[in-house]
């Protein structure tokens, strides 16, 4: 029971983050195709910012994991 | 094209082989002793003093506890896990290479070392072993200390080791003489966060995550000593072949990540950037290899943790004095503000490195999971082995999902050994960065 809500937690936290990625992904193309000359820049903050957002969904994951006692 | 469908081809054939491989690993093993018995609510001492004929096993599968037990149902999650944890033999292709298993033990005066060959674990036996050697048992891939002083403190032969669980937690018994001695597993170092802790012994064993880590840092060293040579010797001259190689990569580092964020302190981190990277670029792609260990370093969480306290000590140790001004007394903020901010400022001196670690683990221990299975594919659709076309079926389709999976791998490899070096600059530059107001 206690595993699955973790499971349903963790697909909660899950959805942020891909709409968090997601959106930084579009906002990136669309800066991009404003800007094609600033494309490195603009490249390399996406993934940073990405990275962040994982980083929460990753809290995520192990705090289910640690409630789920696996 | 037409190479493609060939290696298309070829890899399906090394899968099905793999298979077989696999396959027969659970006949010897899973059916001779190694078994999930699901017992709840039952007295350990009980099965510890020989209480043996009451213990049935999960389904009616065994009669007793020592006794044989029948077919076990394929599990494709265990399966992947025991692929990706760590292991004290070195397999190439159907070749294993024992590995010498170091172990300290404070009560059995000191130090043991003796191969893992001693188990007899090495074929066919997923990772679980037929013997005992001087109380040491392996019991999938791990290495376990029998506690009870009665059991004989020689190489013996074991007739099995059996999962009990018990308040949710499964703890391995050695079957011996027609008798069950608990075991325990090696101290770690989680403060029995994960349920580790300090038991009886230290695993210092040389697994196959640590050969990996040598014969990594072993090419990487060749790689650049050949490649700051050819600086030397053919200077003035346009690079050539590994000097291309590697120089767009460093440069890439430099001007992307450590000029970027580190400004005048670029070259003074642009080492340990660039250590960083290559390290755990060269473990991620040594990890994607098939057939060669299909060693999960980085997927490893000691292994990112160590990086992580690496990243975390250079930070605290070149932070200058802006940085634990604002950590500690951010200028400008009023004091009920402050109250807030501080203790989250210092949460996040350590949620920084927590991120790095679990990030890492994360990503390449989710790639190698999935590619396992696909893999495990061939097992499912050929209901373990009774289906021969489901099985070809499972193949094609694991050869397929797989190859995507890898190319999808490859691309994480590089992107999160990016990732790991450019937040290592980001806090690196935050602690470095001088004032400008």
């Amino acid at each position: 029971m206690v595993g699955s809500i973790a499971a349903i937690g963790m697909g909660l936290a899950v959805i942020g983050a891909a709409i968090g990625i997601g959106w930084i992904g579009a906002k990136a193309m669309e800066s991009i195709a404003r800007q094609p000359e600033a494309v490195g820049d603009i490249r390399s903050n996406m993934i940073l910012m990405a990275a962040f957002i994982e980083g929460a969904a990753l809290i995520a994951l192990i705090l289910s994991f640690l409630v789920a006692g696996v | 094209m037409r190479h493609l469908v060939l290696s298309l081809v070829f890899s399906c054939f090394a899968l099905v082989a793999f298979a077989q491989h696999d396959h027969s690993g659970h006949d010897h093993s899973d059916h001779a002793g190694h078994n999930h018995a699901d017992h709840a609510g039952h007295d350990h001492a009980a099965h510890a003093d020989g209480g043996h004929d009451d213990h049935h096993g999960h389904g009616g599968h065994g009669e007793k506890a020592c006794g044989h037990y029948t077919h076990h149902e394929f599990n494709a999650g265990d399966n992947a896990i025991h692929h990706i944890s760590d292991a004290n033999v070195y397999s190439i292709g159907p070749f294993n290479i024992p590995l010498p298993v170091i172990l300290y033990v404070p009560n059995e005066g000191g130090f043991k070392m003796f191969s893992s060959t001693q188990f007899d674990h090495a074929s066919g036996h997923h990772g679980t072993g037929v013997r005992a050697h001087e109380r040491f048992v392996i019991d999938g891939g791990q290495v376990k200390h029998v506690t009870d002083s009665s059991f004989p403190n020689e190489n013996v032969a074991i007739s099995g080791i059996v999962h009990i669980k018990k308040d949710g937690k499964e703890e391995a018994f050695v079957c011996y003489n027609e008798k069950l001695y608990p075991t325990e597993v090696k101290s770690t170092a989680d403060a029995g966060i994960f349920g580790g802790g300090i038991t009886g012994y230290y695993d210092f064993s040389l697994t196959k995550n640590v050969v990996s880590m040598f014969i990594v840092c072993l090419i990487l060293f060749l790689l650049f000593t050949s490649a700051a040579k050819a600086y030397k010797t053919r200077e003035g001259k346009a690079p050539t072949g590994l000097q291309n190689l590697l120089e767009v990569m460093v440069t890439f580092i430099r001007d992307e990540v450590a000029v970027p964020f580190l400004g005048h302190n670029a070259s003074k981190f642009l080492p340990f950037l660039l250590t960083l990277f290559f390290f755990i670029l060269g473990l991620n792609l040594w990890g994607q290899v098939p057939f060669f260990g299909g060693s999960n370093v980085t997927g490893n969480i000691g292994v990112t943790a160590v990086l992580a306290i690496i990243t975390f000590f250079a930070v605290n140790f070149n932070g200058n004095k802006h940085y634990w001004e604002h950590l500690f007394a951010a200028p400008g903020t009023p004091w009920f503000v402050k109250i807030i901010l501080v203790p989250v400022e210092i949460m996040g001196m350590f949620i920084k490195p927590i991120t790095l670690m679990l990030r890492l683990f994360a990503n390449i221990t989710a790639g190698h999971m999935v590619i396992l299975i696909f893999v495990s594919f061939v097992f499912i659709f050929g209901n373990s082995g009774e289906s021969v076309p489901g099985a070809a079926g499972g193949a094609v389709a694991a050869t397929l999902l797989s190859l995507f999976m890898m190319s999808i791998e490859l691309i994480v490899a590089f992107v999160q050994a990016f990732v790991f070096t450019i937040l290592t600059a980001s806090y690196l530059g935050q602690a470095t960065e001088e004032a400008h107001h």
